[in-house]
């Protein structure tokens, strides 16, 4: 039995369905990624799995529990934690407040104390900058609060929507870095890329999305070489 | 070209345009306090330092009734009408439960702050319950509606808490005893002020202290603050939206109900419209110290009060309403996110 289990969601915007019957799997270990064009459904499955939105129907199972119907906060309290498109971070507490925001639900100051010196292992930056306003930090240094607030959670999913997005070529390159350290670290990840090529090569498996349909799937490396995946989405 | 000249000439226009109500705002302003100015001079500073104290007093009340809506206002964008009204309820469930705690309008000394301050927890109390009931009822189940709606219900809400203690105590000021000692304190050089003022303005910045405490120290004050900034994050980070909703609502009317009290032991009258123009004058001080911004209301009340006392003293009674919804409009107009109004940082 896989640690999430998506099967067959479908999920509206008013009338206009997002998702059909989509269908996923995260297991322990892994790195997933999820990549397909704008406006594919992947936000939309990131949100869904985290209780923002219902699937009409369909159900998800996280650790064996049904979560289709739960809370946002009950999600997060059994481990599932995002980093949202466009980093969502709190902009105007302090890199420090926003990282104590991720551990909201949490209650061990001896625990909490730990993953945060664990965050700032990974993210050196972040401590430099924990006491400035998150809205004035640069696109990067967002981006890394953002990963840190949701490691705070000490999640046993950690999903994370475009961590590359609208970042320098070099700093992209540290941020899949990181997704590894964080994976080999024992934490599973959903990735959500535009970034095919990247988020392809870290991830264990794959899935492409379309129009909210999967359309393919397989080992990261099956999906890179697929003819198909290549001229839709590799720009090959 | 004739499409360049058209573009060119809006932007002249427009610029014109902001300029001179700039110009004019900036003259009406200055009029205002070299006209102030000179009839301070004229009538000397015993009569100042008691309109001063008069202002703050009364300014200290708006800014416990304008937290309430700045909060609100804060993390669910609704302006609260029913909260002046809850403001009212607080001095008249506060002037039903007195015999029960021995109060009496000729209770006096210093055996009434016990009893006074077990009137001030159950109104608190009280007033809290009411609003997160209206909350509950009237405004979350329209909280993916049209702005507009939830709007429209707090009007309805506010008559309804206005009827309903028109109904209970009829449509006349109701006398509120008197507990307060009368005497004036002497500052030296002839200034005085009356102890009743010290009262008020000392209590209510004790309580506006506690909330600030409160709102940057506890873990339920962090939550209505990210929730406040970002909805959707604070969900992610596991936070309960509907129970920091309905805190964010139960501390407004606290302070709401304590506001009442105080008015009632500062005025020593109410009647069931009260809060009706009360409420407008301390939601004018919200938008002036920058509604959504906790200082900000409590600054803006403040101002407004002193403000409103300068205009009763200095003027005519009859032009201070206009005045602060005078201010309300050039506030609007001219700085939308007011005194103290944040500037979002981009994303």
């Amino acid at each position: 039995m896989a640690l999430l289990e998506i099967s067959g969601i479908d999920v509206f915007y008013g009338r206009v369905q997002a998702l059909h019957g989509e269908s996923l799997e995260v297991d322990q270990g892994e790195v997933v990624a999820l990549i397909g064009s704008n406006g594919a459904g992947k936000t939309t499955t990131l949100r869904t799995i985290s209780g923002l939105h219902h699937p009409v129907r369909g159900t998800i199972k996280f650790d064996g529990k049904d979560i289709t119907r739960s809370e946002p906060q009950n999600i997060v309290n059994l481990g599932i934690c995002q980093s949202p498109e466009g980093r969502r971070l709190f902009t105007r507490m302090s890199v420090l407040d926003n990282l104590r925001m991720g551990a909201y639900t949490r209650r061990n100051q001896a625990d909490i104390k730990k993953d945060m010196d664990r965050v700032f292992e990974l993210f050196p930056r972040l401590k430099e900058r924990l006491n400035q306003i998150a809205g004035t930090l640069s696109g990067g240094e967002q981006q890394m609060c953002a990963m840190g607030r949701a490691l705070m959670a000490k999640p046993k999913l950690l999903m994370l929507d475009e961590p590359s997005l609208g970042l320098a070529p070099i700093l992209v390159e540290t941020i899949f870095q990181i997704v590894r350290e964080i994976n080999a670290q024992g934490t599973p990840v959903l990735l959500v890329e535009q970034n095919a090529t990247k988020a392809l090569e870290v991830a264990h498996r794959g899935y492409v999305l379309e129009t909210g349909n999967i359309v393919h799937s397989g080992t990261g490396k099956e999906l890179l070489s697929s003819k198909e995946v290549q001229t839709a989405y590799l720009g090959m | 070209m004739a499409e360049t000249v058209q573009r060119l000439r809006g932007t002249f226009f427009t610029l014109n345009v902001n300029s001179l109500l700039n110009l004019a705002g900036g003259i009406a302003v200055l009029v205002a306090i070299i006209a102030t100015l000179q009839r301070v001079f004229e009538s000397g500073g015993t009569y100042f330092f008691q309109t001063l104290g008069f202002g703050l007093a009364q300014g200290a009340i708006f800014a416990l009734v304008a937290l309430g809506y700045t909060m609100v206002y804060g993390i669910i964008e609704l302006i609260n009408f029913a909260h002046g009204d809850v403001f009212t309820l607080g001095a008249f469930f506060s002037l039903a439960m007195m015999p029960l705690f021995g109060l009496n309008p000729s209770s006096s000394g210093a055996g009434v702050i016990l009893p006074l301050l077990g009137l001030f927890v159950i109104t608190m109390l009280f007033c809290a319950l009411v609003n997160i009931t209206i909350e509950r009822v009237a405004y979350r189940p329209l909280r993916h509606a049209p702005r507009l709606a939830p709007l429209i219900t707090a009007i309805g809400m506010s008559s309804l808490l206005e009827g309903v203690m028109f109904i209970w105590r009829g449509p006349f000021n109701l006398a509120y005893p008197d507990f307060l000692p009368e005497q004036q304190l002497s500052l030296g050089g002839g200034i005085t002020i009356a102890a009743k003022a010290v009262f008020v303005i000392i209590l209510a910045l004790i309580l506006m202290v506690g909330l600030t405490f409160f709102i940057n120290r506890s873990k339920l004050g962090k939550a209505m603050r990210a929730t406040a900034q970002d909805r959707d994050a604070a969900q992610l980070m596991g936070i309960n939206i509907n129970r920091t909703i309905s805190a964010t609502f139960f501390i407004g009317a606290a302070l709401a109900g304590a506001g009442g009290i105080i008015y009632g032991l500062y005025y020593n009258s109410v009647a069931a419209f009260d809060g009706f123009a009360y409420g407008l004058y301390a939601f004018t001080a919200a938008v002036f110290g920058g509604i959504g911004n906790v200082p900000g209301a409590a600054l803006g009340g403040f101002m407004i009060g002193v403000i409103a006392a300068m205009s009763d003293g200095y003027f005519t009674v009859a032009w201070t309403r206009p005045l602060i919804f005078g201010i309300l409009i050039f506030v609007l107009v001219f700085r939308p996110t007011g005194l103290l109004g944040m500037r979002v940082p981009e994303k």
